[in-house]
């Protein structure tokens, strides 16, 4: 099983990359179609076969401690 | 009175900042990210300025995690001083030894060059040899220097006293340089012995080197 962990910066936090990619996508010819851009980060944890609710619990804990920034960032779990 | 000079994997500026101390006479000891305990006497502890663990997930996250911090952190809570020089600061906020967050300069450029700082606050051992609104120029080096916080926060570290140092021109005008809210370039906790800062005092100690501006505050530390 993997828990994968979704980041992005909180709402009225500047998403410096994503709006500098976003320039540049508009530049490429999309700015008719292109609304806005936003960069998150994506982690794959690859688990033991535990329990699910153990999962989010752990992960969760995980994600508290190191893997979030939790003063400009928030996050979601997936356990699939 | 000794001061401690935490090294991690990817530290790259913990022999200026020994060479900083070593030129007033103070003694300093470099101290590995896997120790778990400071130096004898330590008064000073100084996360020195580099990329530790590569800045990889997020500058500073993954040092907090190290042995060391551990005991930095018994240490700070006991009154112990702490000085984080840029990546130093990112892992003191990272740690939550010191509020708010560091991200990605606004215009996400590297940003290395001289820079103007205004002293906002001296009522504290770090910048006590400094007047308040003393403009000096001090070298900074980084790509994760946009100091973060939500207003409320900001406003009782206002009130605090805990806001240190400012971007500004050579005439002390507020000057935007990485996207840092109000400009912050340094930062104090409420009990004021640690101190975060993104420009590199151990950088302007000699004329020679274009400024002697950060030799008041590694004197301070000294004395503590």
């Amino acid at each position: 099983m993997k828990a994968v962990v979704k980041i992005w910066l909180k709402n009225g936090v500047l998403d410096s990359q994503g709006k500098a990619t976003y320039h540049t996508i508009r530049t490429m010819g999309y700015s008719d179609i292109v609304k806005d851009i936003k960069i998150d980060k994506l982690i794959n944890i690859e688990l033991n076969d535990i329990d699910k609710k153990t999962a989010i619990v752990k992960v969760d804990k995980m994600c508290q401690d190191m893997l979030v920034n939790t003063v400009i960032e928030d996050y979601s779990i997936d356990i699939v | 009175m000794s001061v401690a000079i935490i090294r991690f994997p990817g530290t790259n500026c913990e022999y200026d900042t020994k060479y900083a101390f070593d030129q007033i006479g103070a003694k300093s000891t470099i101290v590995n990210y896997d120790e778990k305990i400071l130096p004898h006497k330590t008064k000073v502890v100084v996360l020195p300025g580099g990329f530790s663990y590569g800045d990889y997930l997020r500058s500073g996250a993954l040092a907090k995690m190290s042995a060391i911090m551990s005991t930095i952190k018994t240490f700070a809570s006991n009154g112990g001083y702490v000085l984080g020089i840029c990546n130093g600061f990112q892992i003191l906020t990272e740690v939550g030894l010191l509020p708010g967050a560091l991200k990605r300069n606004d215009n996400l450029h590297f940003i290395s060059k001289f820079q103007y700082i205004k002293t906002i606050n001296n009522n504290n051992k770090f910048l006590n040899r400094y007047k308040k609104d003393e403009v000096i120029n001090i070298p900074v080096a980084h790509h994760d220097g946009a100091y973060y916080i939500d207003q409320n926060s900001l406003q009782k570290m206002k009130q605090n006293e805990q806001i240190l140092f400012k971007y500004c021109t050579k005439d002390g005008n507020p000057m935007v340089l990485n996207g840092s809210i109000e400009q912050i370039a340094g930062v104090c906790n409420k009990d004021k012995n640690i101190f975060g800062l993104m420009p590199h005092p151990e950088r302007a100690m000699e004329m020679i080197l274009g400024s002697d501006d950060g030799k008041k505050m590694i004197e301070a530390l000294a004395d503590v």
